[in-house]
């Protein structure tokens, strides 16, 4: 990506950074190439630019004295949380400033009455609930990189998790966020109140990839932790029946605090890896938890077991206690990393369908793995529709990542046109804008578009992320574009 | 009027600038500053258009009635969660996203927009533009389809809403405590911290009702552990639904009615009138001829905001000003949608 891409201007780089180091400390302001180098790409590194100029702020003040200055200077600035992200939406710019937030790290105010902690950025999502725990809250949504991804990068993409079923996806638990617009103005979306009066600024500006407004400070909602939970771990002969397994589950009116699929090849790759005691003769497994009071988990798992039985299920197991249902989840956390050693490169898809044409999405995945001969392992949040396709390749054989590409496109396209999405959690980034032109008109485009120009007429704020030109939908039409590796290969994730 | 018919007067009304003032059953006619233009009448655009119970999720037209809705989801054991207020019995599920108005459940159960996951709209050139999917996943795009809860049709004439919908619950109680309007904040802010079923509550008149919903298990506990005394099951629907739908006593009469949003733990105001208290402490209504100025700057001291409901004269605008940068996103995002200023203008703020 980056070779094709003009080099540095030596000259702009010099009087952007000349003019940042006029307010900001000299090593808050990075331009060297060794310095700038490990900016080069977030969690997607199949794109790679190094940025022009990197900003380190500490200060609310700071970010917005950037601001107005790449405004004047009509720079680009690309925001940067923790740099986890798989879609690519914090690549650098490569004429313009990545703004760091990675100093933003500190809770500012944990209110266990009000149950609302006020955080900045950069604090990590696992953090919140580190620090409620004391006061037996915690912040619901649980993307699998929490240990690492922050708060601020969660606003952006909208993050979700295994519990989003029953808990919601950031937008459902984000009170308020406090930020800067690309001209350094301070803007408030959300309050400490259930709403606001007006447009519902926040709904629109959680998940707008940071194209809309730089995130200096956020407000969450806490929830009080359930007293307990149990996890079930069901096996089937079949993949169709476990989608129906799903189905009856909801048809029963259980909303399972998670529920989770892996067909065989990914249970198989998992349990080599962490030995959760999966069953390897099943050709999906099922893990379907429950939470609440005591007697509330008893009464739900003994009706979820009644269902799945029904389904069809040919083994079912109850973790008996925490370690037993922390073990049964460890392999599906895992899942990432355990496909990782069993393959050179992965690409993680993230589309979202329909429940009911799970059967028909796993028969068409299984068809494109002999079509294009590679194969694809499949872990999925199956209450709420979320699939991650594994396609295994090598990257260093462009033959095979040119059939990783088609591949990937070719199931993107079909999730749309099973009524659903190309992105469910990890935003569209740099890496699905193509697919956008498939999901998309160029009405719906144009008023992306639109909204954009309200914000940031200049559109200097993450430049040509998330939305595609029209322009370039004409252009490109239906080309594939290719996902990547992840860096922390230790880090669990969905 | 079907869609085609829609689209056609929208596009006719935008090409001589005429205002049309978008209507289903009219039950909302008194919410937000006062109507004007042509009736766009969208009851003729109705009907379901998916409803999968195992997907959990509707999607219908704009001039469903919410009544016929709610009544085909109940025969599955399923509702809309955020228990919306009809004020009429005209409702209309285009009404009920335009206003974005969330009944008793509000607190636990989420709001309109969070249960939004999909809109087609007709913007105000007369396009038709789909946001948002039917799945509970999907960031593709800014999400517009939230955006248009409580926009009261400025952005578009919202055509095709689909929903995230729960189960029932499989059992409710009721409970009631005597207590100050003090004591009652102080207790549903320390409950809300602890793992309790409670699904609505409401304080008035030196009394406090708390509503429990979930497994028969779950509600038995907690009713043991809250104390107060039981409700009889029909007292209790009768008294939800007359909040819900403020039929209630407290709503009677001509006296303004004021809707404060206040973060959950703001103390009692000290405002004159009287105040009915919901969602957990962060809903508080209240009525009275009041000053408008002194209700708003009251309610922003608390760190929320206050609309003037129910009044005769809203002379002084249904909803709280907005600071100057918010005002000219919202001016600038109305005309994005809107150029031509047709759809319901002046419904939110007079400017627009």
């Amino acid at each position: 990506m980056g070779s094709a891409l003009p080099p540095v201007d030596l000259l702009r780089q010099e009087s952007v950074s000349r003019k940042l180091r006029e307010f900001l400390p000299e090593r808050a302001v990075l331009w060297q190439p060794e310095d700038t180098r490990p900016y080069e790409c977030d969690g997607l590194t199949a794109y790679r630019r190094v940025p022009m100029v990197v900003a380190l702020p500490e200060t609310e003040a700071q970010v917005q004295r950037i601001l107005k200055t790449c405004h004047e200077m009509e720079v680009p600035v690309v925001p940067r949380g923790a740099g986890t992200g798989l879609s690519g939406g914090a690549l650098p710019p490569g004429d313009g400033v990545l703004l760091s937030l990675a100093k933003f790290m500190r809770v500012l105010r944990m209110d266990p009455v009000a149950r609302v902690a006020v955080v900045q950025p950069g604090v990590r999502n696992a953090a919140i609930s580190d620090v409620a725990s004391a006061f037996g809250l915690y912040y619901a949504p649980d993307p699998s990189s929490q240990i690492a991804c922050s708060i601020g990068g969660n606003v952006a993409e909208n993050s979700g998790g295994v519990h989003c079923l029953k808990y919601g996806l950031t937008v459902h638990n984000v009170l308020r966020v406090r930020g800067y617009t690309i001209d350094g103005e301070p803007v408030e979306f959300g309050s400490e109140a259930l709403d606001s009066a007006g447009y519902d600024l926040l709904a629109l500006a959680i998940g707008s990839e940071g194209l809309l407004a730089v995130t200096t400070e956020v407000t969450v909602r806490l929830l009080p932790r359930p007293e307990t939970a149990r996890v079930i771990m069901a096996s089937f002969d079949d993949v169709e029946k476990a989608g129906d397994a799903v189905a009856a589950v909801i048809a029963a009116g259980i909303v399972p605090a998670g529920l989770e699929m892996m067909d065989k090849p990914a249970t198989a790759a998992v349990e080599q890896f962490v030995h959760a005691g999966y069953d390897l003769e099943a050709a999906a497994i099922l893990l379907c938890e429950s939470d609440g009071s005591a007697a509330e988990v008893e009464e739900e798992i003994a009706r979820m077991k009644d269902v799945l039985a029904r389904a069809g299920a040919s083994r079912i197991a109850v973790s008996r206690d925490e370690s037993e249902r922390l073990r049964f989840w460890s392999g599906r956390k895992a899942a990432f990393p355990a496909v990782g050693r069993i393959s050179p490169d992965y690409y993680c898809m993230d589309g979202t369908i329909p429940k009911k044409r799970l059967g028909e999405m796993l028969n068409f995945i299984g068809a494109m793995e002999k079509k294009y001969g590679l194969r694809c392992p499949n872990v999925f949040h199956a209450g709420d529709g979320n699939l991650h396709p594994l396609i295994l390749f090598d990257a260093n054989d462009p033959e095979q990542l040119k059939r990783t590409e088609a591949f990937a496109a070719e199931v993107l396209e079909k999730c749309v046109a099973v009524g659903g999405t190309i992105t469910g959690e990890h935003g569209v980034g740099v890496e699905k804008i193509d697919q956008m032109c498939v999901q998309f008109g160029a009405p719906e485009l144009e008023a992306f578009h639109a909204v954009k120009r309200v914000f940031d007429p200049k559109g200097l704020l993450n430049p040509g992320k998330a939305v595609p030109t029209l322009h370039r939908c004409a252009e490109f039409g239906r080309m594939h574009v290719r996902g990547g590796q992840l860096p922390h290969p230790g880090l669990p994730r969905f | 009027m079907s869609l085609e018919d829609l689209r056609e007067r929208v596009r006719e009304a935008a090409g001589r600038g005429a205002a049309l003032r978008i209507r289903g059953g009219g039950s909302k006619d008194f919410y937000g500053n006062v109507p004007r233009g042509e009736v766009l009448d969208t009851r003729g655009c109705a009907g379901i258009v998916a409803y999968e119970p195992t997907e959990l999720v509707l999607t219908a037209r704009c001039g469903t009635a919410l009544s016929d809705l709610e009544g085909i989801l109940a025969d599955q054991g399923q509702f809309l969660p955020f228990e919306p207020p009809h004020f009429g019995p005209g409702a209309t599920l285009g009404g009920c996203v335009a206003a974005g108005l969330s009944g008793p459940r509000r607190a636990s159960g989420g709001a309109v927009r969070d249960a939004v996951l999909g809109a087609r709209i007709l913007d105000g050139r007369g396009q038709l533009l789909a946001f948002g999917g039917q799945v509970m996943k999907n960031v593709a795009g800014y999400d517009v389809s939230r955006l248009l809860a409580g926009s009261l049709g400025t952005l578009g004439v919202i055509v095709e809403v689909s929903l995230k919908l729960l189960p029932r619950p499989a059992a409710e109680r009721t409970r009631r405590f005597e207590m100050t309007q003090a004591q009652a904040l102080q207790s549903l802010n320390r409950w809300a911290g602890q793992p309790l079923p409670v699904s609505a509550s409401a304080w008035r008149d030196g009394a406090l009702t708390l509503r429990l919903s979930g497994a028969e298990s779950a509600i038995g506990a907690a009713a043991q552990k809250l104390g107060g005394e039981s409700m009889v099951p029909e007292e209790a629907t009768r008294l939800w639904s007359g909040i819900r739908e403020q039929t209630d006593a407290f709503f009677a009469g001509d006296a303004p009615l004021w809707r404060l949003s206040l973060p959950s733990a703001a103390p009692e105001l000290s405002l004159a009138g009287a105040q009915l208290v919901e969602w957990g402490g962060a809903l508080r209504w209240l009525r009275g001829d009041l000053d408008a100025a002194q209700v708003r700057a009251a309610a922003a001291r608390a760190g929320g905001h206050a609309t003037l409901f129910r009044a005769k004269d809203k002379s002084a605008g249904a909803f709280a000003p907005l600071p100057p940068l918010l005002a000219r996103l919202h001016r600038d995002l109305k005309r994005s949608f809107d150029p031509a200023g047709i759809l319901n203008p002046g419904r939110l703020y007079p400017e627009f």
